[in-house]
């Protein structure tokens, strides 16, 4: 989601490490374990360039573990096809996003760009990526390939704009260790609204704290995102022209959430991150947090956890997700090699996601994810089904900043300094002229 | 002043050296007039490129809608101006918001940076064993980056978790206090930490400028029978007013220009109570990418700095006269 979250939080995962660091550091285990499975890549679906020697150049943020593992795939790729170089540029995301279309329009940006979903309707409104329509068709790819949701989110305008290669969802986490402290069977995990206050309820008896309420976009905010989809409600309307967020399923999620600290589940004012250390040291029981944890929590043995889809505790199923999409990028000289030669290598490594699932991402090709070595990453995998209820942000230019004001409506619900209704209300007052203004910018 | 004039009068009275006269003069001859213009060179090229033509970019910026992306970039004149003071345009709220906060952390944090660094200053230039190691100690948190800085008090001021609620509880006082999360203590983490990080940089300033205050005028005190107060009154602070003049012009503008504190401790919570002008500026500019409006605001700030800093010289020369 959210252009500054995402990054912000990047920002200081990368700058400042621990707990923030882990959304970034995706890390862990290394890559290179090609299973021998090499070479068969390039061939049918993909449309093999056959063309003369070309040099790509990429660009992502992968700072964390995962860009050796994307690294230790593009130099298998390099070394598969000898008329395509691949050259691969990582920045933090932060500066990544604000470098790419000065870049691109100055003729030095790369011709392959990593992009998460919220991004793409910003970069496509403003003229930095193709169209890549006719790519999914040469590569036959199409919806039945991936899950719904993230498919449907690389169109923008009914056009698309992004081939994706993974999803990172919020997870729900449990400590073992405090769940049976309480009484609790660490290996039943509470799936709906009444086993999870049942267990909360158990918790407090035995003196813990269960369910902390972060008032920061990371990871409270995502929590109540992904709560206000479950009570059904949305961020916007469908036409992404008024603010949504304080309607009476959004409130009453807030509230919901909100009132653990009333509740005495959470303490109040808990700081960024904190959530997750109080989780990792034993404080708390629960905590929704990124996939992207998984990897951090597997550096911690001492800590007993699982990982399992978000509880549904209003009426339907829903999680909070983003993910990484491909994009070709504008360029100011047409290069039909290099597009080629680019599509080719999007589909490899779209093919090759399984290793790049290790580094802790859900791949969005359905063969990858139904195969069994996908099954054979337990934590991974048990993330899988909620691809089909992921709650994507909704693909319009500039919602980067609208969806700010949404999180900073949460925080002051959540600190206490307004109640839900009022924070909500006055977010989306603000929020709407935003999009009022974005329109004009725009002209969607 | 008596030093100045009579450095500059041997100059002036000093002998050219014969041999070198006639080959500047016609050096002078063949320049001509464009000597000091080539001197001035280099500071005009880069004051000119770094400072002025982005002065002069940015108010072009200011009268449109800018996305350098976008295709069109209309000239909308004054309305990213009348946007920061119609109160039903988007961003109205956060900005004077941002201004609020800028204000407040200034006021609060200036007179700190003034007079604590003075005091300690005044401590480290008397002798005492161990005093270079002190020196060191105070100035040592101002060679740390802000990243550094901002994560280390945020989670050692961490409500829940963190060390200094938990040394408070261990000596009885409150230990749920939410230093970085709620009002007012997010202002005083702030500022605390503010004045922890930068107070070495200050001192250092007072400390050259008490080392150039000259013995003599404190011995001729002493022998007048002036007390440690009014030697401070009326030998110190006078031989300090320039350095007074300095310290307090740049606290000012450090203070106005804060934003890596409230970015990584508070994240500017509670809501955007502590989102400064700055940062706001930045997200608006950098993330929003609206970047005339990001430039009336920077425009519209640095008038506002202007105004303060001429009020500080205006009130430094009426204290002179």
């Amino acid at each position: 989601m959210i252009q500054n979250d995402m990054s912000r939080r990047r920002l200081l995962g990368l700058g400042l490490g621990l707990g923030a660091a882990a959304s970034l550091t995706l890390a862990g285990c290394g890559g290179g374990d090609d299973d021998g499975a090499s070479g068969p890549a390039a061939g049918n679906g993909g449309k093999e360039y056959t063309g003369p020697k070309v040099d790509l150049k990429l660009w992502n943020g992968f700072t964390g573990g995962d860009g050796e593992i994307f690294k230790t795939l593009v130099n298998q790729f390099n070394t598969e096809h000898q008329n395509i170089a691949v050259s691969v540029a990582t920045y933090q995301w932060e500066d990544y996003y604000n470098k790419l279309p000065g870049a691109a329009s100055s003729g030095n940006g790369p011709d392959i760009a990593v992009m998460h979903m919220d991004q793409l309707a910003t970069f496509a409104a403003r003229g930095v990526i193709s169209e890549l329509d006719d790519v999914a068709k040469n590569l036959e790819l199409s919806e039945g390939d991936f899950a719904p949701t993230v498919w449907k989110g690389g169109l923008y305008n009914n056009k698309r704009y992004g081939i994706p290669l993974d999803m990172h969802p919020l997870g729900f986490y449990y400590n073992k260790s405090v769940m049976e402290k309480a009484g609790l069977d660490p290996n039943k995990p509470p799936t709906t609204k009444d086993d999870f206050t049942a267990a909360l309820v158990e918790l407090k008896k035995s003196g813990v704290q269960g369910f902390w309420v972060s008032p920061f976009q990371f990871t409270g905010g995502m929590t109540f995102y992904s709560l206000l989809n479950q009570w059904g409600g949305t961020l916007f309307d469908a036409d992404v022209a008024k603010a949504t967020f304080n309607s009476d399923p959004a409130v009453e999620a807030c509230t919901w959430f909100v009132d653990m600290i009333k509740q005495g589940h959470s303490p109040a004012n808990v700081g960024q991150d904190a959530e997750y250390l109080a989780f990792k040291s034993g404080k708390n029981a629960f905590t929704w947090n990124g996939i992207w944890q998984i990897n951090d929590l597997k550096k911690s043995p001492e800590v007993q956890w699982g990982v399992a889809p978000l509880p549904q505790i209003g009426s339907k199923p829903a999680a909070w997700a983003n993910s990484h999409n491909f994009t070709i990028v504008k360029q100011r000289a047409n290069n039909a090699n290099k597009v080629s030669a680019a599509k080719v290598f999007i589909n490899w490594l779209s093919q090759h996601s399984l290793d790049w699932a290790k580094g802790g991402q859900i791949p969005a090709r359905k063969d990858v994810r139904e195969g069994a070595e996908f099954k054979a990453l337990p934590e991974i995998s048990a993330l899988a089904p909620e691809l089909d209820y992921a709650a994507f942000p909704p693909a319009a230019p500039g919602l980067g900043e609208v969806i700010t004001t949404f999180y900073n409506s949460f925080n002051e619900a959540a600190l206490g300094k307004k109640t839900p209704k009022q924070a909500l209300d006055d977010g989306v007052a603000k929020a709407n002229k935003q999009l009022e203004d974005n329109r004009k910018k725009y002209g969607s | 002043m008596a030093d100045v004039i009579e450095v500059g009068a041997a100059r002036d009275d000093a002998p050219p050296s014969a041999a070198k006269a006639p080959r500047r003069g016609a050096t002078a001859g063949r320049t001509g007039r464009a000597t000091p213009y080539l001197f001035l060179a280099p500071y005009l090229i880069l004051f000119g490129v770094f400072g002025l033509l982005p002065i002069i970019l940015g108010v072009w910026l200011s009268v449109h809608q800018w996305d350098f992306q976008l295709p069109n970039r209309p000239f909308v004149g004054l309305d990213n101006y009348k946007q920061l003071f119609s109160s039903d345009s988007a961003v109205f709220g956060d900005w004077w918001q941002s201004v609020r906060a800028t204000a407040i952390f200034t006021l609060l944090s200036v007179p700190l940076l003034v007079v604590v660094p003075l005091g300690l200053a005044l401590l480290l230039n008397r002798s005492f064993p161990g005093r270079t190691f002190f020196r060191a100690v105070y100035f040592a948190p101002y060679v740390l980056g802000v990243a550094v800085i901002g994560l280390l008090w945020r989670f050692l001021l961490d409500a829940n978790l963190g060390l200094v609620n938990r040394l408070l509880g261990v000596v009885g006082l409150p230990s749920d206090t939410p230093w970085v999360t709620n009002m007012p203590w997010a202002w005083i983490s702030l500022v605390g930490v503010t004045v922890w990080w930068t107070s070495g940089f200050n001192a250092v300033i007072y400390l050259a400028g008490l080392q150039d205050i000259s013995p003599e005028l404190y011995e001729a005190a002493r022998m007048d029978g002036a007390s440690a107060w009014q030697r401070f009154r009326n030998v110190t602070l006078p031989g300090l007013r320039p350095v007074l003049l300095f310290v307090i012009t740049t606290t000012v503008l450090a203070s106005a220009n804060m934003f890596g504190q409230s970015f990584l401790i508070t994240q500017g919570t509670p809501g955007t109570e502590t989102r400064t002008v700055v940062w706001f500026i930045v997200e608006e500019g950098l993330r929003n990418n609206n970047a005339g409006r990001a430039a009336a605001m920077s425009l519209v700030f640095a008038l506002m700095l202007v105004v303060v800093s001429i009020a500080n010289f205006r009130l430094f020369r009426y204290k002179e006269d």
